[in-house]
């Protein structure tokens, strides 16, 4: 008898506590986003083709139907990392030189106002009219290099971004065998060794 | 005056090293060989130089516009001759360069012609504009444009303004001294800051191994008739960090998410109400502040130094000592050494150290954390270091975000107390400079895509604006070339053949109908269509108007003729789209 109960009570609990989390499961149903969109956000954007696509969206289309995920320079090899991590993919080395971030500057006196650059341009970073001398808006440019090879007389050419004070970073702290008595580091984030002076 | 006061968690208590200089009044220090004054020396944007080299500037002059809201001027800090405005090395642990405009003074620091006004008459609004205009920064550490800072919310009403005078840093006593000396236009500087946000109460903070500074200050509000409270804090570093501070005097608690003021609470340096009242009662721009040289100097003081004045010229004023190897700019638990010696004093530059390896012995290597906990009772924000440290070590930077590691104020409590020696700090700076990178990666790359895609968007319209304009072009003229091969149809039919013109006129009106109403998705296709239609219908209409002339009385070979000819023509519009070409020559030879 006492088994019986014992196990109608166990019964019991399992069809309640199914049906809680069966109505949980279609209640708080993770709205999830679709697998092209996440590895869209993963690439550069910088829309330059060398992943041998028209863009970074269709190449996003082709990984999510199998293509090669180590195929994007511009996202280099942190990318191709992100990518494995996000579909559980094997991380290769990326099929391509790394290169630092670059920005394309006109040489303003060559440049003859042609407009091949600005059709060029995938994010209309260039700004000019027709006969007027062109120019590219630094913080728009990609660095994609898609403006070299329309120019007629060869007036831009792409230029590696320097670090300065503003996209500078702080660097991973390196445990220091130390020789040099003037180093940034023995004081910066507080000296715990400081004493009393005199 | 006695007041309930909240504590903040954890905090350490290092040697505060403040008695050495604090035994001699300020002083001025000389006017440096040479000012390298740089552009960028607040939050914000850039400051846009006004001055070339060869410039003949004067004291107060402006030679920076500040750059949108979030920024503030920058003056020439003597009179003198603008030398460049060139890149030079920061007082920034980066060690890179800067614009700055540097300038060779002539020694009679001239000031530009000061106007006197009183604030009170003035629009908050233009207030504001002429503390911007006159560079008044944060001198606490922050450098944020001062400004930018005194708009009230607007649901939330302002409880309280507290002004920070805790200085709790060790070595820095540029705060005690000011106090101390010239507490009056502290005083004032302050009473500008109630006038533009309306506090309820002002509560001056100031830590109680100060008790000259509190003194000071209460006979200066008492003074100049204010009701302003000044409330000894106890003596606990950071309590001089904002949101200690707040915290302490208020209880309120600031999220690194939130502005004070949408908590009712807003926080100034005394230093900066100093500047203020200096600026809008004075008409001085900032061109100096106070300067603690200390450390391992002969003769530790502070100094009322113009910015810009190389960091080994004044420290040379102070005496040091030879073994002196480096020079920490701001507090040994914030501060860092600078890359050069010949760096500028700058806006947020409040203390010199020399160092040496006496004051400074060279720390241990770092050993594994042992999760003891010690730096998380340290930690003044309750956050938990050790957690934070491992995953910003481990580059697992979402972790170090769910740690709520933008709420670390980088008071170095928790390097101070760990017992391992690690240089917590610096991973937590690492971590929040790569997460800054990313986001300005993440966001360059979305406005990238937003305008590639708008490209691509323009693109399509101009095809289908450019496809719909050739329609419509295409459209007029086919219905134009209608026109006339039907009016030239016409007219020989009238004599000749009726029934051939009906049959002529017929097909050409019917294709200029669907080719007047090209859908705006395959209107390049329609203008095509509408194109071949046309040419095919002129040809049609020369043919049909032509042929009744040609084939009247022929001779048997010139119907042979016209018989071949008539082949190829067939021939000729399979392959042909025009036809007319191959229809055209037989004419005039008949
Ligand atoms: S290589 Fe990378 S950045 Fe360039 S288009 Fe392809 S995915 Fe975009
Ligand atoms: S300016 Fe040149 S390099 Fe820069 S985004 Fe445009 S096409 Fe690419
Ligand atoms: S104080 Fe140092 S050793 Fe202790 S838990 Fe924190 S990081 Fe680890
Ligand atoms: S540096 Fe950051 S984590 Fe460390 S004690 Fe200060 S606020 Fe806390």
């Amino acid at each position: 008898m006492e088994i019986a109960l014992a196990i109608a009570i166990m019964a019991l609990g399992a069809v309640v506590l199914g049906a809680a989390l069966g109505f949980a499961s279609i209640k708080f149903k993770v709205e999830g986003d679709p697998l092209v969109e996440k590895i869209e956000a993963i690439l550069p954007q910088t829309q330059c083709g060398q992943c041998g696509y028209p863009g970074c969206r269709p190449y996003a289309d082709a990984i999510a139907n199998g293509e090669e995920i180590n195929k994007c320079p511009p996202g280099g090899t942190e990318g191709v990392q992100r990518l494995a991590d996000l579909l559980g993919r094997e991380v290769k080395p990326l099929d391509a030189e790394e290169k630092p971030k670059q920005l394309a500057i006109i040489d303003e006196n060559t440049c003859i106002g042609c407009t091949l650059c600005i059709q060029a341009c995938p994010v209309d970073a260039i700004v000019g009219a027709a006969k007027q001398m062109h120019t590219i808006i630094a913080q728009q440019c990609t660095g994609c290099e898609l403006c070299l090879p329309p120019c007629p007389v060869e007036c831009i050419r792409m230029e590696v971004i320097q670090e300065n004070i503003d996209n500078w970073k702080w660097k991973y702290p390196v445990v220091e065998i130390k020789a040099a008595p003037i180093s940034a580091s023995d004081t910066t984030g507080g000296s715990g060794g400081m004493k009393e002076a005199a | 005056m006695l007041m309930n006061l909240f504590k903040f968690k954890g905090g350490v208590k290092p040697p505060t090293n403040k008695t050495q200089s604090v035994t001699l009044p300020i002083a001025v220090a000389p006017i440096p060989s040479r000012l390298v004054v740089p552009l960028h020396q607040s939050i914000g944007g850039t400051p846009r130089p006004v001055v070339q080299a060869g410039d003949k500037v004067l004291k107060g002059q402006l030679i920076g516009e500040a750059d949108g809201w979030i920024s503030a001027a920058v003056h020439a800090p003597t009179s003198g001759t603008v030398l460049e405005v060139a890149m030079h090395t920061q007082p920034h642990p980066s060690g890179l360069d800067s614009l700055c405009v540097v300038i060779e003074p002539d020694g009679k620091d001239e000031w530009i012609a000061r106007d006197l006004v009183d604030y009170k008459s003035m629009a908050p609004e233009s207030v504001r504009e002429k503390l911007q205009q006159s560079g008044v920064v944060g001198l606490g550490g922050a450098v944020f444009p001062t400004h930018g800072k005194l708009t009230a919310s607007k649901t939330v009403p302002m409880d309280e303004l507290v002004i920070n005078g805790a200085e709790c840093e060790p070595f820095i006593t540029c705060d005690d001294l000011l106090m101390r000396e010239r507490a009056e236009e502290v005083v004032r500087g302050i009473g500008i800051f109630r006038d533009l946000l309306q506090p309820k109460k002002v509560l001056i903070g100031i830590e109680d191994n100060k008790p000259e500074a509190a003194a000071a200050m209460r006979a200066a509000v008492e003074a100049v008739g204010e009701d302003f409270v000044v409330v000894q804090v106890p003596t606990l570093y950071p309590a001089g960090g904002a949101k200690q501070l707040i915290r302490v005097l208020t209880g309120k608690e600031v999220p690194a998410s939130k502005r004070s003021t949408d908590l009712g609470v807003q926080c100034f340096n005394v230093a900066t109400a100093y500047t203020a009242w200096r600026a809008i009662a004075q008409g001085e721009p900032v061109v100096s502040r106070l300067v603690t040289v200390t450390g391992n100097v002969g003769e530790p003081r502070n100094y009322e130094v113009l910015i810009g004045t190389p960091m080994d010229e004044l420290l040379k004023l102070a005496h040091p000592h030879p073994d002196t190897d480096g020079i920490i700019m701001g507090g040994p638990m914030m501060g860092f050494l600078v890359p050069d010696r010949r760096v500028p004093v700058i806006k947020a530059t409040n203390c010199l150290i020399a160092h040496d390896e006496r004051l400074f012995p060279p720390k241990a290597p770092e050993m594994p954390c042992i999760r003891c906990g010690a730096c998380a009772r340290a930690c003044p924000h309750e956050l938990q270091p050790f957690e934070m440290y491992w995953f910003s070590r481990a580059k697992n930077f979402g972790k170090t975000q769910e740690y709520n590691i933008f709420d670390c104020i980088e008071c170095g409590c928790c390097s101070f107390v760990c017992p391992s020696r690690i240089p917590l700090v610096q991973y937590f700076r690492f971590a929040k400079s790569e997460i800054w990178a990313r986001e300005r990666e993440k966001n360059a790359a979305d406005q990238a895509k937003a305008r590639f895609e708008f490209k691509q968007l323009r693109e399509e319209r101009e095809k289908a604006e450019k496809a719909e304009k050739l329609a419509k072009a295409a459209a007029a003229q086919a219905a134009k070339k209608a026109a006339e091969a039907a009016a030239a149809a016409a007219a020989p039919a009238e004599s000749a053949a009726q029934p051939v013109a009906a049959e002529a006129a017929a097909p050409v009106t019917a294709p200029v109908p669907p080719a007047a109403a090209p859908a705006t998705g395959d209107a390049e296709k329609a203008a095509k269509m509408a194109t071949i239609e046309a040419a095919m219908a002129r040809a049609k209409a020369q043919r049909e108007a032509v042929q009744p002339k040609n084939t009247d009385n022929l001779t048997p070979e010139q119907q042979k003729a016209a018989a071949d000819i008539e082949a190829r023509r067939v021939a000729a519009h399979l392959i042909e789209p025009e036809p007319a070409q191959p229809a055209a020559p037989p004419d005039p030879k008949s």
